[in-house]
């Protein structure tokens, strides 16, 4: 692509002491690109949303959004670590939602959409009220206006926060397992919430999510991560369709780590009979059979 | 032994004097908790005074108020800052709860979830904001109880003030006595005093929280 990306992580580095959370990590995002991240835990990959939305410091490596340092800044045409107003001004193009939505508290759900619009954008409470019903409105939840998030169910006030982080108008909206935390039959809300964003928006989006079905239908980009590094990257077509076995192998190893950790030997069965066998090295990274192939891509997509 | 008519006869001279304690209890108390906030936030604002702050506050909770009144009163002067009576003494209140009260604050704070320091950033407010708007809404409440018990013991303290010939009710309590002779009635009247206004203000705490429960958080 010969199009600038919108977002460019530049070696970007992170360490929590001795660990090194992610290693040099080059990702380039393009305008209205929906990219979802996925990866065992560990693997870094809600460091990368994190440090997009300035929630940490980077050790090494420059983010740029739009062509400019968010990290860092030109002074006397070097890049220097960016002070607080560069980072506010370059951090108010990205939106972020939170596993555990973040709402606040004391605020109905209209407050929580108008609070930042107000005291950040500067708009007249009407204006932001006006927005705020809409994006309420948008997000299914036209009738909640006034209530507390403590008298909205957890799929209620994910929607709230994303309605309040899209009333910032922001470029790029970071979804970060936005969907852990909330009981199984209110998951489906939340990503028909974020299917409509996707296709009524013309915004760009990062997910971290551990929903392998919706990264498939949804993203156009599917980068998994695996110990700090981009493992492999593609299409969700090309990424489920025709997996490397290496990464099949890791893939369902998340799935079925324990298994795979402890067991010296993994018996496969299909209708009643052993279908393959093997330690697991071989039979997660090699697998012989069709029936067993099948199986594994069918856990993989699974997620 | 206890005679009404002296009680009767004194006790407009009390009222008067019980104002001055009022007005020591609240001008302190104010002062108590807006500095007591200072430091709360000024430790989270630029974590470097963090280290100076705690030794400090530690220095006020760790050596009694009345040297801490002598110090501004009696001490002061030789710096060059000469106080009256009245403002050392609250100013030594206020400094002397505010160490308490800086550190019911930061319970406060750190019972916020850091989900919401970090939706702050996310939504790009500025750190006033954060504190005004989200932070302090929601750290306040909790803590209400607690801020009342320094209210109810710094008034209790106000007789303290009387050292420095303050002409607080305990003050004006022995100054009748020293004239009078008569002991029983001022005493017993400070005494009968501070306990009902003690039980008023616990009262109005109580209000003030419950007003602060009524709506629905979390």
């Amino acid at each position: 692509m010969t199009e600038k990306p919108i977002v460019r992580f530049d070696k970007v580095s992170k360490r929590y002491g001795p660990l090194t959370v992610l290693d040099s990590l080059e990702l380039d995002i393009f305008r209205g690109e929906k990219v979802a991240i996925i990866g065992p835990s560990g693997s870094g990959k809600t460091t990368v949303l994190r440090m997009l939305m300035t929630l940490e410091t980077i050790d090494d490596g420059v983010i740029w959004v739009e062509g400019e340092p968010l990290t860092h800044m030109e002074r006397n045409g070097k890049l220097v670590r960016a002070d607080q107003a560069h980072i506010r001004k370059i951090r108010a193009r990205i939106g972020m939602v939170f596993q555990s939505f973040n709402l606040f508290p004391h605020m109905t759900a209209m407050a929580n959409c108008i609070e930042a619009p107000m005291t950040v954008l500067g708009m007249k409470r009407q204006d932001a009220e006006a927005r705020a019903a809409e994006l309420l409105d948008m997000v299914g939840l036209a009738q909640k206006k006034e209530h507390y998030p403590s008298q909205l169910s957890g799929g209620q006030q994910q929607r709230v926060a994303i309605a309040r982080a899209l009333a910032m108008r922001p470029k790029i909206m970071l979804f970060d397992e936005v969907t852990s935390a909330l009981d199984p039959e209110l998951v489906g809300e939340v990503l028909q919430v974020i299917r409509k964003l996707g296709s009524e928006h013309d915004l760009t989006m990062l997910m971290v999510t551990h929903q392998m079905g919706f990264a498939k239908e949804f993203a156009d980009r599917i980068c998994f991560f695996y110990q700090g590094k981009i493992c492999e990257q593609g299409h969700p077509k090309e990424f489920f369709g025709n997996p490397k076995n290496d990464l099949t192998m890791l893939m369902v190893t998340h799935q079925m780590g324990f298994a795979k950790e402890f067991a010296d030997r993994i018996c496969f069965f299909y209708q009643g009979k052993i279908c393959e066998q093997g330690h697991p090295k071989e039979f997660f990274g090699n697998p012989k059979n069709d029936r067993t192939k099948q199986f594994l891509h069918a856990v993989l997509e699974a997620g | 032994m206890w005679d009404w008519s002296f009680a009767l006869e004194i006790l407009p001279v009390l009222a008067h004097a019980a104002i001055i304690s009022i007005e020591a209890t609240l001008i302190g108390f104010v002062l108590a908790a807006t500095l007591g906030l200072v430091l709360a936030l000024a430790r989270i604002a630029f974590p470097w005074t963090a280290w100076p702050i705690s030794v400090l506050v530690e220095l006020i909770r760790s050596t009694p108020l009345l040297i801490q009144i002598f110090f501004l009163y009696f001490v002061f002067p030789s710096f060059g800052v000469s106080l009256d009576a009245f403002t050392a003494g609250v100013l030594a209140l206020g400094i002397h709860y505010a160490a308490y009260c800086s550190e019911v604050y930061r319970s406060g704070f750190d019972n916020i979830h850091r989900g919401q320091w970090e939706a702050c950033t996310a939504l790009n407010l500025s750190s006033w904001t954060t504190f005004r708007d989200i932070i302090i809404p929601q750290a306040i409440p909790p803590i209400v109880p607690a801020l009342g018990n320094y209210l109810v013991a710094l008034f209790k303290e106000t007789p303290l003030l009387s050292a420095i010939a303050v002409l607080e009710l305990m003050q004006t309590a022995k100054i009748i006595g020293s004239e009078t002779f008569r002991y029983t009635e001022p005493i017993t009247l400070v005494g009968v005093f501070f306990l009902a206004m003690s039980l008023v203000s616990a009262s109005l705490i109580r209000a003030v929280e419950r007003m602060l429960n009524r709506r629905p958080a979390r």
